[in-house]
């Protein structure tokens, strides 16, 4: 390890996310506020006026302008940054298919906010699941620590040749970006080595070597293989963002996979979760084992590229997994992380008893006791009760 | 010759076989790394009615040049010499705008005997 003594700041979420950001100096920031991401731009635009930064800032009238701005930034050749949240990332999502498309490596913030109606501030991942068929690689992050790793580790994934696709990170709307919690940061010099300057690709702006950049496709043109092409970038990813993270760890001793697995090794029944509820199943999962269930936990980080293969070998000797969505997908067979995780065993052969619940929309708590209930059914099913098809609700009301 | 076989000798960007071609063999993110080849394309297929320019009315005023929105007219040294109808697409308006009436428009139909490509 190269750090021997790192001083730990206390920090929110965004605070964490906007130190990051400041430590890249990106050349390009195109943004609009909106709750809980506001901070994240909020502090960088204080860095830009207070010369902190090279970055230019640019302002815009909307979501959609911001990523519209990122992609005519990025398409020159720029490192461009931007953050988002809920109806903000619902109004880009129409670019953010462009952007993927023309291959521009933007990064992105995107702190996890309910999707209206009723209008909602509040924490769920209805807003990042919308733009999952969007091309962008997502990343789930737990605390400000994982959001600030991740946003560093961010440039060397999404700029790799065989990946070249823009990149967004999450974390939970006021439960991390407005709570504060400790981060171990890297000095800018870490950041900037470790992060290399950007790849040399073909620019909009270079007059000796002119390019089209986003043409008409024709009437019978190649859509098709361009969009076949965006998947294989994806599947190529998959190694990409394990390489960086291994690399990480070389640099901090902070270890990061496409999924973390805790307790594991002998689990029988076993939860899969996103973000900051994973925190709190971690002290259900201690507490569980003391009274000898054999239970474990799995913590998503990569959405996409999915790591079909993973999960399988992970539930391989699971006897019932129980897959955590905080976000829904109205009339489907569950969830979108439960769908995920149901088509990974499937297509590995594997035919584990998976359960779907559905917790946490429009920021409802999820409390110890509720995760705590959800691997006391998973027990129940696992001695031998049935296991419903249908969605479980946690902690809703008058269920 | 015509306009088509001399453009396609002049473009760069080698696409041969690109109807064959895989999601591996495009250029990342539907680049086109060649500018300005749009001329390449032909775009006068969907005329209807085709521009002649009696060469005897024109006052050479360039209204027509300046006037197309597709730059359909050709001009050399500042006057006006021919219609590029590989892109033209007969909208009418360098008829329209002239002041001495010297261009007129016929129906697609007689492009063949009027026009000699």
């Amino acid at each position: 390890m190269a750090q021997t003594e790192v001083k730990t700041l206390a920090i929110t979420g965004n605070g964490a996310v906007s130190l990051a950001m400041k430590q890249v100096d990106p050349d390009v920031v195109a943004a609009y506020p909106i709750t809980p991401q506001t901070d994240v731009v909020q502090n960088f635009s204080q860095y830009v006026a207070n010369g902190d930064v090279k970055a230019e800032f640019v302002t815009v009238e909307s979501e959609h302008s911001a990523m519209s701005a990122c992609i005519g930034s990025a398409g020159a050749g720029a490192r461009t940054m931007t953050a988002t949240s809920s109806a903000g990332y619902a109004l880009m999502v129409e670019v953010c298919f462009v952007a993927a498309s023309m291959r521009l490596p933007i990064i992105m913030t995107t702190v996890n906010r309910a999707l209206s109606g009723p209008i909602n501030i509040h924490c769920d991942h209805s807003d990042s699941m919308l733009g999952r068929d969007s091309g962008w690689l997502q990343i789930y992050n737990e605390d400000g620590q994982e959001a600030y790793d991740a946003t560093v580790m961010s440039f060397p994934i999404a700029e790799h040749k065989d990946v070249r696709l823009p990149l967004m990170n999450m974390y939970d709307g006021f439960i991390i970006s407005g709570a504060i919690g400790p981060l171990k940061p890297l000095s800018a010099e870490q950041v900037q080595q470790f992060i290399g300057q950007a790849p040399d690709y073909p620019k909009l702006l270079d007059a000796k070597n002119p390019v089209t950049m986003g043409p008409f496709d024709g009437l019978h043109g190649w859509y098709f293989e361009q969009k076949i092409a965006q998947n294989i970038a994806m599947e190529n990813a998959l190694d990409v963002i394990q390489d960086t993270y291994d690399r990480f760890y070389e640099l901090t001793g902070r270890r990061y996979e496409h999924l973390m697995k805790y307790r594991m090794d002998d689990a029988e029944i076993v939860v899969v979760v996103a973000n900051s509820a994973a925190g709190t199943a971690r002290a259900v999962v201690d507490k569980l084992r003391n009274e000898g269930i054999k239970a474990g936990l799995i913590k998503l980080r990569t959405f996409r590229p999915f790591p079909v293969k993973l999960y399988a070998e992970a539930l391989a000797d699971v006897k019932v997994v129980g897959v955590m969505d905080r976000a829904d997908s109205f009339g489907a067979p569950g969830g979108p992380l439960y769908m995920e995780v149901l088509t990974s065993l499937y297509q590995e052969g594997q035919c584990a008893k998976a359960v779907n619940f559905i917790y946490g929309l429009g920021g409802r708590d999820v409390f110890p006791q509720n995760i705590e209930d959800v691997y006391r059914r998973l027990d129940a099913i696992a001695k031998g009760e049935d296991a419903p098809r249908e969605r479980i609700y946690v902690n809703a009301k008058g269920m | 010759m015509t306009h088509k076989d001399k453009t396609t000798k002049e473009m760069k960007w080698d696409i041969s076989g690109i109807k064959n071609w895989g999601p591996g063999d495009h250029e990342l993110g539907s680049i086109i790394p060649e500018a300005g080849n749009a001329r390449y394309y032909h775009t006068g297929g969907w005329r209807t009615e085709f521009p002649i320019r009696d060469e005897e009315t024109c006052t050479q005023c360039l209204f027509c040049y300046f006037f197309c929105p597709d730059s359909s007219v050709l001009a050399e040294n500042q006057k006006v010499t021919d219609f590029d109808y590989d892109h033209c697409k007969g909208c009418g308006i360098c008829a329209k705008e002239c002041p001495a009436d010297a261009i007129t428009m016929h129906p697609e139909s007689e492009l063949a005997e009027r026009v000699k490509k």
